[in-house]
C-alpha cells in the first residue's frame, strides 16, 4: 500500500475535502476566534481588544445561565437516556411478543427533527391546552403541571422531550449489543443460579461498556449542539431561564447585533470542547491505528 | 465509537432475542410487559395528539382538551395547512415549504454523499501525505457546534453573492456532512481486503477508474445507509435554513415554524398539527420504509474506524 509514488489524480480526488477543510473549518475558526478579540459590536472592526469581550461575557447573567443549563440538561439528558434506553433494551430481550411492532415505537422519534419535537411537546406541555387542563377536565380541578411556564423548572421540560427524542437510538444500540452477546454466557448463567438482575448488572453491563460509549458520545453531540428543540419549546424562556449556549451565540450574531459577545462566546465552546474532546479522540482514532485485513 | 465494524455488520436486529427464556408467566413478566406499554404509549402519545387534532374541528378542540377522540372528523385542517395557512401575508400553507425542502435535499444528498465516499476512498487505500491532520481536521468538524463556523461562513456567502440561494444551503450541507460520511465509508472500505485494491492496480487501475468501477458498486450498502442518513439530516435541518436560506429558499422546517407562530386571533391546532404532521412525514416514512437500515445508519455514525 505505501510503495508507490503519489499520484497528482489522488490529490484531485481530495481536493473538495482539503477546499473544505481549510476554508470551512479552519479559516472560519480564525475568523470566528479573531472577531471575539476586537471591539467589535454590529460591525466587524479591526481594533484589538484584548479580553474585554471575554470579561463582558462572564459578566452576563444570560450567559451563565445558558452555561448552567447546558450542564444540568447534559447531566440529566444523558443519565435518563442511558437508563430508560438500557432498560427498554433489556426488556425487549426477553423474547417477548410484538418485538418488532415495540421496537419501531420507540425508536420513531429518532427520525422526526427537533422543530417536531419541540413544537409538539410544547402544545402537550401547554397548561391551557395540554395534560394539565385535561386532567382538570376529568374533575381534579387542583392539578398543577405547568413546569413550562416556570423559570425554575422550563429546562426539565428540555430534557423531557430530548429524552423522548433520543431514548429509541439509545435502545437500537443497546440491544445491538445485547444480541451480540455469547448465548452460552446466558446458558452458564442459568445454570449457576446467578440472579438475573446481578447477572445483568455485574456482567452485561461491564460487557456493553463499549455501546455505553458510543451511545454517550452520540447524546453529547446533541447537548452541545442544543438549539432548534429550546427554540421552539420554550423560546429560551420565561425571561432567559431555559436558554442555552447555542441559542446565546446565534441570537447575539443575528439578532441582538453583537458579534464581538457572540464570537467571545462561540469561541469559549470550541475551547472547552477542544480540551474534553482531544485527549479522547487522540486515543479512540490515532494511538495503534492499524488496518485490519 | 469503539465498536467493532464487524459487530454491526453483522448485526440483524431481527435476529431472536438473546435474552433468558421465560419460565412461565409470573410477576416478573407481567412487570417487563407494563414497563413496556407504559413506554410505548410515552412514545406513542406525541403523535396521537398530532394526529387527532389534525383532525377536529376548532369548536372541539376548545371544549375538550388535546386528548380526547374527535366526534367529527374533518380533513379541512390539512387542506388549509398545505395550501392556505398564512404566515404573514404569504397564504400559501406549507407547500412552499415542502418543495423547497425537495429542492434543497435531492442535490444536497447527492453531492455531499459523492464528496463523502471520495474522500473515505482517498484515505483508505492510497497513500496521502497529512493524511492523518486531515483526518482529525475532519473530526473536528463533525463535533464542534455549528455556531463556530456560522458567522464567517454568511460572510463568505454574501460576498461571492451565494447568500439565500440554493447553492449555498447545497455547499453547506456538503462541508457539515462530509465528516460522518467521510467516516462511514472509511469504517466500509477498511473492512475490504487490500488484496482486492492491489489485484486492481495490478489490472492497471487508476485512482478515479477503481473508485467509479470496483469500490463505489462495492459499496452499495454502505451508499443506502448514507443515503438514508443525509435525507433524514438534510430534511430535519434547521439551523442551516434558517441561517443561509433567506426568504427565497426557506425549508420546511423553517416554513412551519413561521407558520405555527402566534399571530393576532385564535390559534388554529388543528391546522398546526397538520402541517407538523407534514414536516415529519418525510423522514418518518424513510423510516419505516428502511426498518432495520435505518439503524445501521445510526449506529455507523458511532462507528469507529
Amino acid at each position: 500500500m505505501k510503495q508507490r509514488p503519489i499520484r497528482w489524480s489522488v490529490y484531485a480526488g481530495l481536493t473538495p475535502a482539503i477546499l473544505i477543510v481549510v476554508f470551512a473549518y479552519i479559516g472560519t475558526i480564525i475568523w470566528t476566534v479573531g472577531i471575539s478579540f476586537t471591539d467589535s459590536r454590529m460591525l466587524p472592526v479591526a481594533r484589538f481588544a484584548g479580553f474585554s469581550q471575554y470579561v463582558r461575557l462572564f459578566g452576563t447573567e444570560r450567559w451563565l445561565t445558558s452555561i448552567q443549563n447546558m450542564v444540568i440538561f447534559g447531566v440529566l439528558m444523558i443519565a435518563i437516556s442511558l437508563a430508560l434506553g438500557f432498560l427498554l433494551a433489556v426488556a425487549l430481550d426477553q423474547r417477548i411478543r410484538a418485538e418488532g411492532f415495540l421496537r419501531t415505537i420507540i425508536l420513531y422519534p429518532y427520525a422526526m427533527s427537533f422543530i417536531v419535537t419541540g413544537l409538539v411537546w410544547q402544545w402537550i406541555l401547554n397548561p391551557t391546552l395540554g395534560i394539565e387542563q385535561t386532567v382538570r377536565g376529568w374533575g381534579f380541578e387542583n392539578f398543577r403541571f405547568d413546569w413550562i411556564i416556570r423559570k425554575e423548572t422550563a429546562i426539565y421540560c428540555v430534557v423531557l422531550a430530548a429524552v423522548w427524542h433520543a431514548a429509541g437510538l439509545v435502545m437500537a444500540i443497546m440491544l445491538a449489543g445485547l444480541r451480540g452477546i455469547d448465548p452460552d454466557l446466558w446458558k452458564a448463567s442459568r445454570i449457576d443460579g446467578v440472579k438475573p438482575w446481578r447477572f445483568y448488572w455485574h456482567i452485561v453491563v461491564p460487557i456493553l461498556r463499549p455501546s455505553f460509549i458510543s451511545a454517550t458520545v452520540l447524546l453529547s453531540l446533541g447537548v452541545v449542539k442544543l438549539y432548534d428543540l429550546v427554540l421552539v419549546l420554550t423560546g429560551g424562556g420565561p425571561g432567559f431561564s431555559s436558554d442555552v449556549p447555542a441559542k446565546f451565540v446565534m441570537d447575539y450574531l443575528f439578532q441582538r447585533q453583537n458579534i464581538g459577545l457572540a464570537t467571545a462566546a462561540a469561541t469559549t465552546l470550541l475551547i472547552t470542547l477542544l480540551c474534553a474532546l482531544t485527549p479522547w479522540l487522540y486515543a479512540e482514532y490515532f494511538r495503534a491505528e492499524k488496518r485490519k485485513d | 465509537m469503539s465498536t467493532p465494524p464487524a459487530k454491526i455488520h453483522h448485526v440483524r436486529m431481527g435476529e431472536g432475542p438473546s435474552g433468558r427464556a421465560p419460565k412461565s408467566i409470573g410477576p416478573a413478566r407481567i412487570g417487563i410487559y407494563a414497563f413496556l406499554v407504559i413506554s410505548a404509549l410515552f412514545f406513542l402519545l406525541p403523535l396521537y395528539v398530532m394526529i387527532i387534532t389534525s383532525i377536529k374541528p376548532m369548536e372541539e378542540i376548545r371544549l375538550g382538551g388535546l386528548f380526547s377522540l374527535p366526534t367529527t372528523v374533518t380533513f379541512e385542517p390539512w387542506a388549509k395547512a398545505w395550501s392556505s395557512a398564512c404566515t404573514g401575508l404569504d397564504c400559501r400553507g406549507i407547500s412552499p415549504g415542502f418543495w423547497n425542502s425537495v429542492k434543497i435535499l435531492v442535490p444536497s444528498v447527492f453531492c455531499s454523499i459523492f464528496v463523502g465516499a471520495l474522500t473515505g476512498y482517498a484515505l483508505s487505500f492510497w497513500r496521502v501525505r497529512f493524511a492523518n491532520l486531515l483526518f482529525a481536521a475532519l473530526l473536528l468538524g463533525a463535533f464542534l457546534p455549528y455556531q463556530v463556523f456560522i458567522y464567517p461562513l454568511v460572510r463568505i456567502y454574501s460576498a461571492t453573492g451565494l447568500f439565500s440561494t440554493i447553492y449555498a444551503l447545497v455547499l453547506t450541507h456538503v462541508i457539515f456532512g462530509l465528516p460522518v460520511i467521510t467516516l462511514l465509508f472509511r469504517n466500509y472500505y477498511a473492512g475490504i481486503p487490500i488484496d482486492l485494491f492491489k489485484a486492481a492496480r495490478v489490472d492497471g487501475g487508476r485512482f478515479f477508474s477503481i473508485f467509479f468501477r470496483l469500490m463505489l458498486p462495492m459499496s452499495i450498502p454502505m451508499l443506502v445507509v448514507a443515503v438514508i442518513l443525509q435525507v433524514t439530516g438534510i430534511w430535519n435541518d434547521f439551523i442551516m435554513g434558517l441561517t443561509f436560506g433567506g426568504l427565497a429558499n426557506r425549508p420546511m422546517t423553517v416554513q412551519l415554524t413561521n407558520l405555527v407562530a402566534p399571530t393576532e386571533g385564535e390559534i388554529a391546532y388543528n391546522v398546526n398539527m397538520a402541517a407538523t404532521i407534514m414536516t415529519a412525514a418525510v423522514p418518518l416514512i424513510v423510516y419505516f420504509v428502511s426498518g432495520r437500515w435505518f439503524v445501521r445508519g445510526i449506529a455507523a455514525g458511532a462507528v469507529k474506524g
